[in-house]
Formats: C-alpha cells, structure tokens, sequence
C-alpha cells in the first residue's frame, strides 16, 4: 500500500513531536538542578489520612514555604529495603541533602546503613532511640511527648463521661502507645478514680474494618468516650459520631469529622523541629541527635474545646495544661500500680517526661481493662 | 518461528500496555513522553537505578517460581507471601538458636529450615487439591492470611525478643550469619539464589523427564494418569519447590536486610511474584527478564512520586494494565499470519 | 448505662455478623450468578474496591448517597464486562484474568481515589429495627442498613429466578453444558459476559456499602480481602443464593468475635482471633469437597472443577 505524500508529513510530524516530548522530559531535569537545601520526607502511608502522616505532611507543606528549601516527597514506603533505596534515590537523584524518614520501623537497620553510607546526609528519624556511641553522628530521632495532651484528653474525657467508661483503640502494644494508653487514663482519674479504661487492640496501624468494629463492640459495652492511637482515626472518630458519643481525637484535628462529639484532642506540631532541623542545615550547624519536645516545647498541642466540653472541664484541663506549659507537671508520679496490682513506680518516684525508663514502658496502669 | 511468537506477542502485549498507560496518563494531564523518560531513568539510566531494580527484583525472582511451578502442573497457586513469611521466621528462629555455630552451617541451616517451611505450606494447598478437590487458587490464599495471622501472633507474642519494645521482632540474628551483598553491587546476595534457582528450575522443567512427566499433568491430568504417572506425588513435589522457593525469599530477607523476623517482612513480595509468573508464561528463565522490568518499574514509582507528584497507585494501574494486556494477548497465539509457517502448496482444485 | 458483660459478646456477633456481612452478601450473590454461567471472577477484591471509592467519590459529588450506590454499580458493571469479555477471547483463563484485575481495579481504585481520603460523604441511612428495646447497644445491634434489607431480597428474587425464570434456565444450562446452550442457539460467550457484569454490579454495590455505611468512609485499607472470601463463600453455599445469605452472616459474625472478646477483656491471641473467617472458610471447603463427586450442585462448566 502506498501513502506517498501523506505518510512523510506524518512521520516528520511523529518525529517532531517525539523531539518535543524529550526535550520537554530533559528540560524538567535541568531545572532541578537548583542550588537549594533539597529535603525529603518519606512516608509510610498516605499523606492525607487524616492521622500520623498527615501530621508530618502538614510540616513539609509549611517547610516548603520557607526560601532556599526545596522539599521533595515520597508517601506509601514500607519499611524494607525499599525505604533504603527511597532514601538513596532522593540523595543520588534529587540531590537530597536533609532527610526526614517519618516511620518508626525505617532506623534500624535502614537509616543506620544509609547514615553510614552517606556521611555528608542529615537524618532526621522520627520517634527512634538514638543512642549516643551506638549510632552515627549524622542521624538523630525526634519525638514529641504526646501523652502529655492524651494527659489532657483525659481530664476533659473525665469530666464528659457519664458512664465511668472510657475506651482506647490501639494498634499494637508497643511504648509510645501504652505510654498514651497510660497517660489517658491517669487524667481521666485525676477526674474520678472510678474511671476505668477499655482497650482494644487491632493488630496493625491500620485497619478500618477492624477499628470499625472495636469502636463498635466498647460502645455496646457502655463506653461513652473513646479514644485511639492508630495511624487514622477518621474510621473511629466518625463511627463514634455516628453512634452519639464523644471522642478525642488523636494524631492531627478531626473536629470536622464529628461535630457533636469531638471534645478535643492529641495533636502533632512536627513544624516546630523540622524547622529547627532545617535551619540548622542552612546555617551548617551539627545536627542535633537527641530531640524531644512537648507541650512546653510546642513539640505538640491539644486541639480546641469542643462543644460538649463544659466549663468544668476546661478549668480542670486548662489548669494542668498551664503546668505543663511551665514544665512542673509529672504525669508519671508514684505510687502507681499497674492493672495486676503490682507497683510500677514506688511512692515519691516521679518519672519526668525526659526520663529514658519512660520509653521502655511495658505496663499497663490500674483502671486499664486489657492486657499487653 | 515458534520463538519468535513467543516472544513477539508478551513484547507486543506490554509495548500495548504501555501505550494504553501513556493514554491514561495523558488523559490525567501529565505529557506520557516525560512519564516514561522519568520511568527510565528511574530504574535503568544510571549504575544507582540499576542496582535500585535489582534489589527490588531480587525477592520477587524467588516468589514468582512459587507461582510458577505449580503452574507447570496445572495448579494456580498464589500463596508465596504467607510461605515467605513462614520460611522468614523459621529461619530467624533457627539462626537465633545456632548462634555458636560456625557462619556458613548456621546459614545452611537457616536455609533448609525455611524452604522446608515455605515447602509443606505450599505442598498443604497442593495436597488439598489432589485429595480433597480444593480450588488451590482460594486454599493458597486463605492460607497466606491464616500465616500472617500465626506469624504476627508469634512475633508479638511467644517469640517477641523483650527487648524489640517499639518494633516486635525476633531475637536479632549474630551480625556474622547475616548474608552479605553480591560483588562489588549494592545488591544482597538474595538476587544470586534467584537466578540460580531460575536456571536449576528451568533445566528441571524443560529438559529432564520429571520435568516433562510434570508438564503433562499440567496440560492433561488424564492422560497422565492413564500413561501411570504418580499425578500425587508430582504435583505435591512441584508445589513444595515452589514453596521452598518462596520460604528461601523469606530466609533472604531476614538474613540479608532485617536480621530477625519483624512485620516488615510482610511487603507483598508474594503477590508481585504472581505478576511476573503471569507476565513471564509461568517460565522459569522469562521471570528473570521480567523480574527486571517489574522491578524497575516499582523502583521508577519513586521518581513518579517525587518530580510529578503522581501517586503510588499509578504503578499499581502499570502493572494491572501489563498483566491483563499479557493475559488477552494469549489469545493471539496461533492466530497470527505473520508466524505461521509457509502455507503448502494449495491442493489441486 | 451500663454495658452487657459477656452478654455483649454475641449480641456484638449478631450486631457484626449484620453490618459485616452486607458486602459479603452482595459479592457473593453476584459471584453466585457468574458462576452458575460458567465462569469464576477472582477480580471482585478489586471491583469492590473500585465501587466503594466511585460510590463515595458519587456521593460527595451530587449530596447523595444513594447515586453513590448506582455509580458505584455501574462501575462494578464495567469491570465484570471487562473481565467477561476478556475470558471470551480464547484460551484465556479466567483464574488468571481475575488475579489481574483485581490488581487493576485496585491500583485504578487508589489512584483515582486520591482525592477521595479527606472530604466526608453523606452516608447511607439506617433502619432502626430495634426501637423497641430500651438498651442503647441493642437498639445499635438491629440498626439495620437498607442495603441488607435489599440483599436478603436480592437473595430470594435470585434464587426464584434461577429456578423458575426462563433467564435463569439459560444461565444455568451455560453453566452446565456449553455445548447443550449452543444446541439450543443460546450464545455462551453472550451470557457469560453478562452473567459476569451482573456479579461485578452487585460487588461494586456492595462496595459502596463499605464507603457509604460501614465503615463508612474512603481510605486505602478498606478491604482485606473480603472480595476473595466472598468466592469461597459461594463454594461453601454450594452456588444457592439463601445459603450465601446465611454464608455471608456467618462470615461477618467471625470477623467480628476479635474485637467483641476483646471488649470483655478477653485478649489473647487476637490475632488468631481475627483470623477466623479464614480459617472457618477453609475449614468448610475441606469439608465440603472432594475430588470424586465434583462439588455437588457445581455448575460443570467451570474452571475450578475440572
């Protein structure tokens, strides 16, 4: 079959717009080269999940405002190998020079090869153990001390709750959770000792049927505030809404996802040391190893009343809050027991919130109904 | 021309996904001249993306034989995840309790016990279906979840080292069983036992009389059973390879990246290994090549997410449009003029 | 108010076994009629998922909800049409084209659900059945959604049809004799294609279920491999759309005795626990087959019982 004429123009025209498209690729490569502190920010999950990762996508959004900064970022990376590699390509191909691998599981052993491998790169790892002599130089963790706000969502669950009944949704039964689960339940019995925690574990981070279905079965029991310590509380804060109780809310503000309910809640403000990271790169100082931060630090910070949150209860909580603010107030002060009867902290033991022995814990306080 | 077809139409069948991803991708704004240059660059233009693919590709060459040999026997298996992530934890507990042993008994050990593992988890769903007529598809799956569910509980549980407080794992292996990286790459050796299994399996498959004996129960129960083949003991052998396979991923994966059992070894490298096997025709020395591609293309995801802000889904939708473009593509076998052999002389009239 | 104790633990099951097993119910009946045509989907996991994220995303988009059940149908209705005319073509297995579009239509559920995760979509309304008891859980319990109701409906009208309708004869003789259906001139490949767009309707309804009631709201880990279980429920209810009813209850009563022991403190072992659906779904195919008698009441023309 012949074309002739016809078919010359069209490969001249396929042939130039093959140019085009490649030149349009090249081009975008090119103007990445820029001079700025490129940072990444690496995600385990999806950054609008309305929890964990949302919290730190909320700090990048504000970082990429600051000049000089250019922020490249990567959600949805489990903690394998495949983290190592994320972290390579946005040194190798984006010129990364700061790092923030926001998932617990992405130190050990994957940050510490990384840091190893790239000495000049700074990592910022949230929620790790750095140790000093054991790690590099060039990797540190921050945290905050969130259990000092689900302290708080406590108190103003306390006071709220008409049935003595609270309820904690978890995901598995690691120290930063009991540590929260802990927290909660101390406040709420500042308010009443009667109070008494039920505690649900689903398994994972992130589960929606199953933290369905636990919102569920404690609300048939007679629970009338829940709380979690998941990586979304959308499922829960919204099934708790639905069912007409209140809740705290846990990770980032969900206070539009339930209206009625939301009394307050447990929120991230990583933008407080991602910028100190970040402008400690640009002014070339060493990267701190050790951070740690709470209310007093603006590491984190309670969402705002609700609603149904009466004034009592604001008093109560603004009070304490007011001390923490200062840095007097000891959440963790003996005598506590735990939920077997067995004292965990004697009396006149007060464990402050820098205290290591805190992110060990491995207990669970008396008022707790369930077992690690 | 009979090789030519078959490696004609799977080229043919991807070179059409990506035509089809490119359309996709333009209909969602985005130029697809500049996706697919990003997805080079990604996973093949440089010694860093090389060894990027690599790495990814390593565990799924192993898994995508857990789908592949059984399928030389007719049966769909797609249970390599939960028999990786027994085979993981069957060899962390077993280096943990050979520690003092010398390095290369403890990581032979620490192999056999996890392919023997991955095996009879596999060799179940095999089992069932020979004596009890259990669709393998559904068994193998069921349990997978049944696995992970037994291996969480354990690694939380019983076996939880005390002192993996913020990460439950098992007691982390001595640092001299771990299993170093391929000359000179940035890649475990995990990539090594993959090829090395893809060659052994391929000959196995296709040039001794197991092999062949296995082909035809796979084409023709049947006849195999009237010709006396041991149908059982075939496709019960084939099934445990296939397991072992997988279980020697787990092994890798414990041994070579984390050093003790965790949650992370739970990352879907069991369902990318039913990608490859479909994509590669079930053939043991195509999963090579292909575990390349499909790796390359998860390493690519990356770049996809950083410079054009597309979600990670989007090599998800790569991946599903390549494996359904194979599958319609088997269609075309035979059928084509262009392979078919000289016509012979037309009769007489 | 005080709670039930260890009351709560099987009015929590029925409670559970209710709202867990709407997408179950509709999955399977839809998996019901594809494969008493012949043919067996394994991409429901991802029709599922592609109907709650096109409900959800319909839902917000026009304020209701019950658009949100149609779109997402509609969606369901084209991936089964994919799939059926995908297996058409020959020597294509429908195992294996399954396995790929559950892959497809989850990875095109995700990405076009991006968008989705953070705004709130008016939700499907309940039923209170329960408005006569004076206990807040039991009145919860019998909370019924309406696309139960239509389930249980869509399961009688099912069953009748397939044993007195002249349509449901020409599914099943497709599934039993291809060869006996072209006899009688009836196309195969016809209605098997549109046997499995019914199935993927009804799973992507049943999806929308999910998104827009229980647990009502649009995220990437919504399902767990419910569209999976749902073939195997079929298998189990020996392809009668009643016994898929009674299938699916029991399914949703498994999965949610986890959380229910643990509301009562019993907590170990939750993981076991919460695999019971899987292990109850294996337990009764090892129990209901068998390689000699090819599952009774199986339709002859499909794959797995050959």
């Amino acid at each position: 079959m012949t074309e002739g004429m016809g078919s010359m123009d069209r490969r001249q025209m396929l042939k130039a717009l093959g140019a085009a498209g490649v030149v349009g690729a090249l081009g975008a490569r090119r103007a990445w080269a820029a001079d700025k502190l490129v940072i990444g920010v690496i995600y385990v999950g999806p950054r609008d999940d309305y929890g964990y990762n949302q919290a730190q996508a909320q700090a990048a959004a504000a970082i990429k405002k600051m000049p000089g900064v250019t922020v490249v970022e990567q959600e949805k990376v489990p903690e394998t190998t495949d983290v190592q590699k994320t972290m390579g390509s946005m040194i190798e191909q984006d010129g990364a020079t700061l790092l923030f691998p926001t998932s617990f599981g992405y130190f050990d052993p994957h940050i510490l090869k990384m840091a190893e491998k790239y000495p000049k790169v700074r990592f910022a790892h949230c929620g790790g153990l750095w140790t000093e002599g054991k790690h590099p130089k060039n990797a540190g963790s921050y945290f905050g001390y969130i259990d000092e706000c689900q302290y708080l969502n406590g108190v103003v669950a306390g006071h709220a709750s008409k049935s003595k009944k609270l309820g904690f949704i978890a995901a598995k039964p690691i120290p930063q959770v009991l540590r929260n689960i802990n927290a909660f339940t101390l406040g709420a019995r500042a308010v009443d000792p009667k109070i008494t925690t039920t505690l649900i574990f689903t398994g994972d981070w992130s589960l929606p049927v199953k933290e369905a279905e636990a919102a569920n079965s404690l609300i048939d029991q007679g629970v009338d505030v829940v709380t979690c310590h998941v990586d979304s509380p959308k499922v829960i804060v919204e099934t708790a809404e639905r069912r007409g109780i209140y809740v705290c809310g846990y990770h980032a503000d969900q206070a539009t996802l339930a209206p009625k309910g939301y009394l307050t809640g447990a929120e991230w403000n990583w933008l407080t040391p991602y910028t100190m990271h970040v402008k400690d790169a640009q002014a070339g100082k060493p990267l701190v190893n050790f951070l740690r931060g709470g209310l007093k630090e603006g590491f984190v910070k309670p969402s705002a009343y609700g609603k149904a949150v009466g004034e009592g209860a604001r008093k109560k909580a603004d009070a304490v809050k007011a001390q923490m603010l200062k840095g007097d107030f000891v959440i963790f002060k003996g005598p506590i027991k735990d939920n077997t009867s067995k004292t965990v902290i004697d009396q006149g033991v007060a464990q402050k919130q820098t205290d290591v022995v805190l992110e060990q814990m491995g207990y669970l306080v008396e008022g707790v109904i369930g077992k690690v | 021309m009979k090789a030519a077809e078959t490696l004609a139409i799977p080229v043919g069948a991807l070179l059409a996904a990506m035509a089809l991803f490119g359309l996709f991708v333009a209909v969602l704004g985005h130029n697809p001249l500049e996706v697919y240059a990003l997805i080079y660059r990604g996973a093949f233009a440089s010694a860093f993306s090389w060894q990027n693919t690599l790495a990814r590709a390593a565990p799924l060459v192993l898994t995508a034989l857990c789908v592949a040999l059984p399928a030389q026997a007719g049966l769909m298996v797609i249970g390599g995840e939960g028999a990786l992530v027994l085979g993981g934890l069957t060899a962390a507990l077993v280096g943990h309790s050979l520690a003092s042993a010398t390095p290369l008994a403890a990581q032979l050990a620490m192999a056999a016990a996890a392919m023997l593992a991955g095996a009879a988890w596999i060799a179940l769903a095999g089992a069932l279906r020979h004596w009890r007529g259990v669709n393998e598809t559904i068994s193998s799956l069921l349990l997978t979840y049944i696995a992970i569910a037994i291996f969480n509980h354990l690694v939380e549980g019983p076996l939880k080292d005390p002192a993996s407080l913020n990460k439950p794992s098992t007691t982390p292996l001595p640092e001299a069983l771990m299993i170093g990286k391929l000359f000179g790459l940035d890649v475990h050796w995990g990539l090594g036992f993959g090829v090395i299994a893809c060659l052994l399996l391929y000959v196995l498959v296709s040039h001794t009389t197991w092999g062949f004996a296995l082909r035809i129960v796979g084409g023709n129960v049947r006849a195999a059973r009237l010709a006396g083949l041991p149908v059982g003991a075939l496709v019960l052998l084939a099934c445990a390879i296939g397991g072992a396979a997988a279980g020697l991923a787990g092994m890798v994966e414990v041994a070579a990246v984390h050093g003790s059992a965790n949650a992370s070894l739970i990352a879907g490298y069991g369902y990318g290994g039913i990608l490859i096997a479909f994509i590669a025709r079930q053939n043991p020395l195509a999963i090579l090549p292909v575990s390349v591609l499909v790796g390359g293309l998860a390493a690519s995801g990356g770049m996809l997410q950083r410079r054009l802000d597309l979600p990670d889904a989007t090599v998800l939708v790569f991946q599903g449009l390549a494996f359904v473009s194979i599958l319609a593509s088997e269609a075309l076998y035979g059928r084509l003029r262009v392979f078919q052999p000289r016509a012979q002389a037309e009769p007489a009239a | 108010m005080t709670g039930l104790g260890w009351w709560g633990v099987p009015l929590a099951v029925l409670a559970g076994a209710v709202r867990v097993s709407t997408p179950f119910l509709f999955v399977s009946l839809g998996e019901c009629i594809t494969e008493k045509s012949g043919r067996i989907n394994l991409g429901l996991e991802g029709t599922l998922v592609m109907g709650a994220m096109v409900g959800y995303a319909a839902s917000y988009g026009t304020g209701n909800p019950w658009v949100g059940v149609l779109a997402a149908g509609a969606a369901g209705f084209a991936l089964g049409l994919l799939h059926g005319m995908l297996c058409t073509l020959p020597r294509v297995n429908d195992i294996a084209v399954g396995i790929g579009l559950m892959l497809f239509g989850t990875g095109l559920a995700f990405f076009l659900g991006k968008a989705y995760v953070q705004p709130k979509a008016p939700m499907l309304p309940g039923i209170p059945l329960g408005f006569w008891s004076d206990a807040q859980a039991v009145r919860a319990a019998l909370q019924v959604n309406p696309l139960f109701l239509l389930g249980l409906a869509l399961a009688v009208a099912l069953a009748w049809a397939f044993r007195t309708t002249r349509w449901g004869l020409v599914v099943r003789m497709v599934g039993d004799s291809s060869d006996a259906a072209r006899a009688m001139g009836y196309g195969v490949g016809t209605v098997r294609t549109l046997a499995t767009a019914c199935g993927g309707l009804l799973a992507g309804v049943g999806g929308s279920f999910l998104s827009l009631y229980y647990p009502g709201s649009w995220s990437e880990g919504l399902s767990s491999g419910q569209g999976l279980m749902a073939v195997a429920l079929v298998i189990f209810a020996g392809w009668n759309p009643i016994r898929c009813f009674w299938a699916a209850l029991l399914f949703g009563g498994a999965g949610a005795l986890g959380p229910a022991l643990q509301s009562v403190g019993v907590t170990w072992g939750y993981y076991l626990f919460n695999a019971a659906p899987y292990v109850v779904t294996l337990g009764i195919m090892i129990a209901t087959c068998s390689p000699r008698r090819t599952l009774t009441g199986a339709p002859a023309e499909l794959s797995i019982t050959r």
